[in-house]
């Protein structure tokens, strides 16, 4: 195998590790430093690489991860929206229920009437795959969704959130 | 039992790296290990499942060509591949000591509604979970 090949698949095998870092604590802070040192990239080529590879800029994952969190704490404990907010990373209920809404398209207190509701079978899949199966499919920035929502027609340079 | 699946394949990076892997660290014994030139049989045994074998290939030419193998090698590399999961009597348990043999973690052992489970990767990236059920 040619060795540039072989680097490349190296690099990815590293990036996977900040992917892995952020899903086992993805409530913590992940500056692009921190992300960087973990998978041994230079911080100027992090985030590049790193959407290369999963298709999402590392920061719209985490969200992801987050937002996949909050659902699972809204929809399997009693737990109140704001400790499920500071549980999941956020600093601030706000920004925790803007930004719920925007992903997910309802408030964390609309799912969570919505899924004790609903009766689910399945409790025969192993708990984590369930979860990542209902893991948001954010193509675009939080930032954008909600431009586009209120019906703006200037498309600025995107911005991560959080 | 005579019916059923024999061998599932993983893709992986290395053979000889998965090999020390999944014998030294997970106990797995090897079934078989056969060449023919560049391609390499190999596949290995849970010690309480004689009538299993996991497979450890690498993509490789002539069975898929050279792309494809990269692609592959790559996808593998990124954790894309489906879950594995290995059932256990004591997560904890088994947790400490594979950690203790160098398996990469990347999740500590959690309860969930009486299960256990915890998640590693091998070397190439594929990603298992480690499952202590309960008790039914």
């Amino acid at each position: 195998m040619k060795r540039d090949a072989k680097r490349a698949e190296q690099v990815l095998r590293r990036l996977l590790r900040s992917k892995d870092r952020m899903d086992a604590a993805s409530h913590e802070e992940w500056p692009v430093r921190r992300l960087a040192r973990v998978s041994g990239v230079s911080e100027a080529h992090f985030a590049r690489s790193f959407k290369d590879a999963f298709g999402v800029p590392p920061h719209r994952y985490l969200l992801t991860r987050r937002i996949e969190r909050a659902k699972a704490l809204l929809r399997d404990t009693d737990l109140s929206i704001t400790e499920i907010a500071f549980q999941t990373g956020w600093g601030s209920l706000g920004t925790f229920g803007r930004t719920f809404r925007d992903v997910t398209g309802e408030s964390p207190s609309e799912l969570r009437r919505r899924q004790k509701a609903a009766q689910h079978a399945l409790e025969r899949v192993p708990h984590c795959f369930v979860s990542a199966a209902h893991r948001p499919d954010l193509k675009t920035a939080v930032s954008e969704k909600r431009r586009r929502d209120s019906g703006a027609i200037d498309t600025p340079e995107e911005t991560e959130v959080p | 039992m005579s019916q059923g699946v024999e061998v599932a394949g993983l893709y992986v990076r290395d053979q000889d790296e998965a090999l020390e892997f999944y014998v030294d660290k997970l106990g797995f014994r090897v079934h078989t290990d056969a060449r023919n030139g560049d391609y390499r049989w190999l596949t290995v045994q849970h010690p309480d499942q004689p009538s299993f074998q996991l497979g450890l290939f690498t993509p490789q030419a002539p069975l898929v060509d050279a792309a494809t193998a990269q692609g592959l090698r790559e996808a593998v590399a990124k954790g894309a591949m489906p879950p594995l999961v290995l059932v256990v009597d004591d997560c904890r348990a088994a947790y400490d000591e594979l950690r203790a043999r160098g398996v990469d973690f990347t999740q500590e052992p959690i309860d969930r509604y009486g299960n256990v489970d915890a998640s590693f990767r091998d070397p190439s990236g594929n990603g298992w979970k480690m499952l202590q059920a309960r008790r039914s």
